[in-house]
């Protein structure tokens, strides 16, 4: 009668998976409104939305799918409409999207600044350069290794733009890499082959017990970190969660939330990871 | 070093102190995968069956899709299942992407050519005078069957394991489908991704252990019924 109780066996496997899968839980969350947060990797490995994605689901009853990829990917989600609201920092490629009629509303949220990260010894020479053009001419003439996200993201345009400031055509050259990998495992990838990277701060901070890599070059203006929230042109898309949308870009910019972002991180890092902007003007951020 | 024991240490914490998160996001990768490993069961047990016993022109051409298939890379499913998903896709009226169904369907889709490869060849495996055998003895067509896979349980048993275990550690397609949402849709593997991303290596370590305990428990049943005495 063996093989009888082997097909029970299985049979009550079988039934426990199921049994397991609580689909009605899983329906549950997808019956909710929606809402498709396509944001950067910066937001969500320093900890922040953790800590705001509740606070707003608890407000407004909505239900935050937070997809977290680079900026550039998230801006490809956005004029596909296949987000509802973008929280990004990559400001002109932001503009296009706005001219271009896929992204409306676009305000500023919080900033901080991307920093400049290598080995501890330097072999570049670069800590103590107040430009950070000058930094990145030094890197180039001690063909030191580079780490870049090249993955379009916020970072990744940042990169590029001091590249370009400071007349180096790095794309070709031996020292300079591509990870193709998010800030974090950028980081780590620095970390392990001695090489320079450009950080945006909060990420840094909070990798840096594991990392042995130093701030090497900062407060240059051209390494502002600006976020923006933008929602998606339900025009273009009519599929668009619309006041889901809106309700989270409105909550970025509410002032108990700004007063939430203004404090996050200095219990654990002693200071704060982002700076509050809502309302204020791109040209007056860092003064 | 240091790493991997306090790994182990905050592994054995979070599973003994039941921590909730922890152990929803245990939870939903058993209950992902193994609602996809079933769906490839079925689906490959019966293609696989039939491939094997029947005679058809093409079968040559539709064996080397099913062992190609086995080699599926879960990028490349995640990508075209978020492709048909999207809103504005083929599919979007379902309203499927970024939840633990989506990942059911992907998941699935990278175990069914690995249960139908096995099945196949398992099945094919045996003497083709057995089924002359038990047709003669006057069994039906599903009796016939029934004690064909009777016979075929040891390779049929780890095509289940290497289905499940092909799904279970998969995280290309997981990742880029379920979207990795807190408390909805992440799982072990991307939930490993995430942490290593934010520089907690103990909690991804953690983690990592907990996939492996689970991995080698449910492989160790499955072994276990497999090995039994056959039945005589």
């Amino acid at each position: 009668m063996k093989t009888i109780s082997i097909s029970k066996i299985f049979l009550a496997l079988v039934v426990a998976i199921l049994f397991m899968s609580g689909m009605s839980e899983t329906l549950q969350a997808a019956e909710q409104k929606t809402v498709i947060l396509a944001t950067t990797t910066s937001t969500q490995d320093s900890g922040l939305l953790d800590v705001l994605i509740p606070l707003f689901e608890k407000k407004t009853g909505y239900f935050v799918k937070t997809i977290s990829v680079g900026s550039g990917q998230a801006m490809a989600m956005g004029a596909k409409g296949e987000a509802d609201v973008l929280l990004v920092h990559s400001p002109a490629a932001e503009q296009k999207l706005v001219a271009d009629g896929f992204g409306i509303n676009r305000r500023l949220v919080m900033h901080n600044d991307f920093i400049i990260v290598g080995p501890l010894d330097d072999p570049a020479k670069i800590k103590g350069t107040k430009s950070t053009r000058e930094a990145f001419k030094k890197i180039a003439a001690a063909n030191r290794l580079f780490l870049s996200r090249g993955d379009n993201s916020g970072t990744h345009a940042k990169e590029k733009d001091v590249w370009k400031a400071a007349g180096i055509n790095q794309e070709k050259e031996k020292w300079y890499q591509q990870t193709g990998l998010g800030m974090g495992q950028t980081l780590n990838v620095a970390a392990e082959k001695k090489g320079y990277t450009l950080t945006d701060r909060a990420t840094y901070l909070a990798l840096k017990k594991n990392l042995g890599l130093d701030i090497l070059n900062e407060g240059d203006a051209i390494l502002l970190n600006i976020y923006h929230v933008i929602e998606i042109n339900p025009v273009k898309w009519p599929k668009i969660n619309v006041a889901g949308g809106k309700a989270f870009a409105d909550f970025m910019v509410a002032r108990d939330i700004q007063d939430v972002i203004k404090t996050f991180g200095v219990d654990k890092f002693g200071a704060p990871l982002f700076f509050p902007d809502a309302g204020k003007k791109v040209e007056d951020l860092g003064k | 070093m240091d790493l991997l024991v306090d790994g182990f240490l905050k592994a054995a914490r979070l599973l003994f102190s039941l921590d909730r998160e922890v152990l929803g996001i245990t939870l939903l990768s058993l209950q992902v995968s193994g609602t996809a490993t079933l769906i490839s069961l079925f689906l490959g047990i019966s293609c696989g069956t039939a491939v094997a016993l029947t005679a058809f022109p093409g079968r040559n051409l539709v064996v080397s899709i099913i062992n190609a298939g086995m080699a599926l890379p879960p990028v490349v499913v995640g990508l075209f299942v978020t492709v048909f998903l999207w809103r504005n896709g083929p599919f979007g009226f379902m309203e499927l992407l970024y939840t633990p169904a989506a990942m059911i369907i992907a998941q699935a889709i990278i175990a069914t050519p690995i249960v139908m490869g096995i099945t196949l060849a398992a099945m094919q495996s045996l003497p083709s005078k057995l089924r002359l055998q038990i047709m003669a003895l006057g069994a039906t067509r599903m009796q016939m069957l029934w004690i064909l896979m009777q016979e075929a349980r040891l390779p049929l048993l780890a095509a289940v394991m290497a289905g499940f275990g092909g799904v279970i550690s998969e995280v290309g397609a997981s990742i880029m489908v379920g979207g990795n949402i807190k408390g909805y849709s992440r799982v072990l593997t991307t939930a490993t991704v995430m942490e290593t991303g934010r520089g907690n290596f103990d909690v991804a370590i953690a983690l990592s252990i907990i996939l492996l305990f689970f991995v080698f428990l449910i492989n160790l049943v499955l072994t276990l019924i497999q090995q039994r005495e056959r039945p005589r």
